[in-house]
């Protein structure tokens, strides 16, 4: 069953809307919130429409618009790649 | 002879004392295919330095029109946050990159501004047709869910207005017009009316440009596009060899503030803008005469300038036989054959639709500032009936104390702008 | 000299009506616009929804050969156009062309054109060096929307100052504005002005599929848009335009001219704090709104009627809702407020227009339109927001407000014209 990893998630970010150049992305971001990471709504739903795309899936409204944090994004995303794959 | 208009009369208006009102621009940025920024623009328009060379954005080959103004080596990382790259057209980038070297120029900090004391207002004439056609051809040829997020604002006209004001936290008035290349004048104007109470600083003007295969198409369908491949000859405006325009990208942003604050602030002003009209031509078919010379008139009035004070016209220059032809008699029509020197700068660049009339307002004030009339390209033998002082070869110094700005919209748009020197 | 300015004619082409009256009868009904698309195949969208007009150029008086070389936005706003003229009876065209110009608003200009005509050029998005060859010679038309003002100025025999306002969302509000500026500046004694938009085409449904902006209530379109409403999910898009003849106050007594309404007051701020979305408290809009009051020199405890922006959106009409109390104080919870979007849907740079058209028409008829579909107020939105049934009642002031992407806030007031 096909997962996506963190780094994937953050290069699909960086495509969709740079990458903040204060900000340290080497570190553990995963927990960071979006605010904090200098991606906002907008960045997201590019985000998920990209990752919708790649990986076949179809990422629910309410699930997108309430994750705030890389890890919660991308447990959103890893959910529908699995249902997908049933 | 100044005509008393009938609008001052209507109106009743109390225009008070030309100048004393009248606003001032206090800071240029200038992105241009001759240069980027305004040190390197007027620099290089001085030296008569052309700009029109063969596409390079795209394959041209294929298309009868071939050359064009692209603003080079313009690279947006080095201007813009990565993050706004993604959602921004290369106009806007570039726009994004003259507003801020504007406010630099002007001094101004716009995080001390007063709330509500600043707005902008652009001229557009295509949006950011680029993104846009990047945006169609991921429609078409892979459907709806490859279309980006940012397609519902990165290509509208109104974007470069939206992205500059946040960006520089602008929270006054803002606006957009669009008029096709009159639109460079019609939004100064537009700004101008909003510091009548509304505001105390607008950023205005216009950064425009689009040069890609879909935008190049709509542009060709004009008729109007030179199909030369001779860059010393493909634009030549007022020429018994006229055969069109080039088209380029670019334009200019200027800071205009009234001259009480400029002065409360110890900012240098270039000039005031003192007087601007605009009129639209008769229906085709209609008959009566195009409505530019009534403009340059209107304009004159406002400013209160006799047509003798006029040390320089800044032309629209269309490079069309016709239209060369109706400039060239509104000019000697108020003028007088050869009755003032007339320059087209963007001989070396250009027309920058909804750029190109901005820029030449900041040449226009760049002229009064410095007292020196910026050359015109080569144009050759005149076209037979205009007989024009064109300014060529070599810049003329001297004192200006005022200069007008033509610029005339495809479809019947005429605006006139007078710039004086500033009286601060 | 106070130059004021009256609205002498208005001409309406909208979903769910062709012309002003049936415009006005649709909206005191109560009744919605709101269908499933069908301009063109929706099927692979999020949102297949739309208020579109039932509109056929050729029976409103445009012929073919004419109809052709205008997008459909272009012909929505010359009939519009010439309903304005002949409600006004303003003589057209003008004895002094110099002094009658024309503004007209629009957000996406010809985007119905541009999407089909891509699609054959490039051959279905095959080709990124397009065809030109088979290019409609209307492109360049399409390309520079000014194309817009440009068809009315001639219809109108306007050759004083022409042009097109294109402030996104704002569009229809702000070209209003611009042309009462001009008459009361002195720069004309007249003004045909409005708006139009007619986006109902693939890319724009994509692009607002992308940001989640417009409902998905897919099975029940006639109840999607619901602004206000705790269930409401986003907007409808729409299409539509209103046009005005703009006189100045004197010279339309001189003639006799029936007057709908005086505009008293406009303002415009900006957000300046992000593209596509809105901060919470509504400071700018509120901002607009204390400005245009200041504008018209009145209180605002004499606005009878709010003509909301209302698209819908969770995020709108919250931060909308935070605007009129900051703005209205007390007299918020007092003033009726409602959404024609709830009916006629959002068509983006032409609704301002319309909205000004339904505010207008409530200070002529002593009528507020409903906002349909609000049967369970959001909590949030605790403001009287007229739900579903019109009402009578005295309408002397409207306050009209918009918000648009880009950030633009505006606000204009219409007041009952005074005899005498």
């Amino acid at each position: 069953m096909p997962i996506m990893a963190l780094t994937e998630l953050m290069r699909i970010l960086r495509d969709c809307a740079g990458q903040d150049e204060s900000v340290d992305f080497e570190g553990d971001i995963a927990d960071v919130p979006f605010e904090e990471l200098g991606y906002d709504s907008l960045a997201l739903l590019q985000a998920a429409g990209m990752a919708e795309r790649e990986h076949n899936v179809r990422l629910e409204d309410e699930a997108v618009a309430t994750a705030t944090t890389p890890r919660e994004l991308l447990a959103t995303i890893n959910q529908s790649m699995a249902v997908e794959s049933l | 002879m100044v005509v008393r208009t009938a609008m001052a009369e209507a109106a009743g208006l109390d225009r008070g004392v030309p100048g004393a009102t009248a606003p001032v621009v206090t800071g240029i940025g200038v992105a241009a295919p001759n240069g980027l920024g305004t040190g390197p623009w007027w620099r290089a328009t001085l030296a008569g330095e052309r700009a029109i060379a063969p596409i390079t954005r795209f394959n041209a080959d294929s298309y009868p029109a071939r050359m064009a103004g692209e603003v080079r080596d313009f690279d947006p990382s080095e201007h813009l946050p990565s993050r706004l790259i993604p959602q921004t057209d290369h106009m806007t980038r570039l726009a994004l990159a003259a507003s801020a070297e504007a406010f630099a120029d002007a001094g101004v900090d716009t995080s001390a501004l007063p709330e509500y004391a600043a707005g902008v207002v652009t001229s557009a004439s295509a949006g950011g047709f680029e993104f846009g056609q990047r945006e169609l051809q991921a429609l078409w040829s892979k459907g709806s869910r490859h279309v980006s997020a940012y397609q519902s604002f990165a290509w509208f006209y109104a974007v470069n207005t939206g992205q500059i004001s946040i960006r520089h936290g602008l929270r006054g008035p803002s606006g957009v017009l669009v008029t096709g290349e009159a639109g460079g004048l019609d939004a100064v104007a537009q700004a101008r009316r909003r510091l009548r109470g509304d505001a105390e600083l607008m950023l205005t003007g216009g950064v425009d440009g689009s040069l890609c295969p879909w935008g190049w198409t709509a542009l060709l369908s004009s008729g109007r596009l030179s199909t030369s491949d001779d860059p010393e000859h493909a634009y030549l405006p007022f020429s018994a060899d006229a055969r069109g325009h080039v088209v380029g990208e670019g334009g200019a942003l200027l800071v205009l503030e009234a001259p009480e604050s400029a002065r409360a602030r110890g900012a240098r002003a270039y000039g005031a803008l003192s007087g601007y009209a605009a009129t639209f031509d008769p229906a085709p078919g209609a008959g009566g005469e195009p409505g530019l010379r009534y403009a340059i008139e209107q304009a004159l009035d406002e400013a209160d300038v006799t047509p003798d004070q006029v040390g320089v016209v800044f032309a629209d220059a269309c490079g069309v036989p016709d239209d060369d032809r109706a400039e060239a008699d509104a000019i000697s029509g108020v003028f007088g054959s050869r009755g003032v020197p007339v320059t087209a700068p963007k001989t070396l660049t250009g027309r920058l639709c909804a750029g190109g009339a901005s820029l030449d307002l900041a040449a226009a004030l760049l002229s009064v500032h410095e007292g020196v009339l910026p050359p015109t390209a080569d144009v050759g033998r005149q076209a037979e009936g205009i007989c024009l002082d064109l300014v060529t070869g070599t810049p003329r110094y001297g004192r200006v104390d005022v200069a007008l700005v033509l610029a005339r919209g495809q479809g019947g748009f005429n605006a006139a702008a007078v710039v004086r020197a500033a009286d601060l | 000299m106070n130059r004021r300015v009256v609205i002498t004619g208005i001409g309406v082409v909208a979903p769910g009506g062709r012309n002003t009256k049936e415009f006005w009868d649709s909206l005191t009904a109560g009744r919605t616009a709101t269908r499933a698309v069908s301009l063109f195949d929706a099927t692979p969208f999020r949102s297949r929804i739309a208020a579109e007009c039932d509109f056929d150029p050729a029976t409103e008086g445009l012929p073919e050969h004419q109809a052709q070389k205008m997008d459909r936005a272009t012909q929505l706003a010359v009939v519009a156009a010439r309903q304005a003229l002949a409600d006004s009876g303003f003589v057209h065209p003008p004895r002094r062309p110099h002094r009658t110009g024309v503004t007209i608003g629009t957000a996406v200009g010809a985007t119905m054109s541009l999407d089909t005509e891509y699609s054959v050029v490039s051959d279905r998005g095959a080709r990124w060096l397009v065809d030109h060859e088979h290019a409609t010679p209307n492109l360049y038309d399409h390309l520079v929307p000014s194309s817009f003002a440009a068809r009315i100025a001639w219809e109108v025999g306007a050759q004083g100052p022409v042009s097109v306002v294109s402030t996104g969302c704002t569009s229809g509000l702000d070209a209003v504005g611009h042309a009462v500026e001009l008459i009361r500046e002195g720069a004309a004694d007249s003004m045909v002005a409005g708006a139009t938009d007619a986006p109902i085409s693939p890319i724009t449904l994509a692009c607002f599929d992308a940001i989640r902006a417009t409902s998905p209530r897919n099975d029940d379109p006639e109840h999607a848009s619901r602004p206000f409403d705790r269930t409401r999910n986003g907007f409808v898009l729409g299409e539509g335009s209103a046009v005005f003849v703009l006189e100045e106050m004197e010279l339309a007594r001189r003639r006799d001219a029936h007057v709908y309404a005086e505009i008293t007051g406009f303002a415009s701020r900006s957000n300046a704090y992000h593209m596509t979305g809105l901060r919470t408290d509504g400071s700018e809009m509120a901002e607009a709104i204390r400005a245009a009051l200041d504008r018209a020199r009145l209180d605002r405890t004499d606005v009878d009627y709010v003509n909301a922006h209302g698209s819908g959106t969770k995020q709108n009409d919250r931060h909308e809702t935070a605007a009129f109390k900051r703005a209205l104080g007390e007299h918020s919870y007092r003033v009726p407020i409602s959404s024609i979007k709830s009916m006629i849907g959002h068509s983006l740079g032409a609704i301002g227009s319309l909205e000004i058209a339904a505010s207008a028409l409530a200070i002529e008829n002593g009528v507020v339109p409903p906002t349909a579909n609000l049967h369970e107020p959001d909590p949030e939105c605790d403001l009287d927001y007229t739900p579903i049934t019109a009402r009578e009642t005295r309408v002397d002031t409207v306050l009209t407000v918009g918000s648009g992407f880009g950030g633009f806030q505006s606000a204009m007031l219409l007041s009952k014209p005074k005899r005498g």
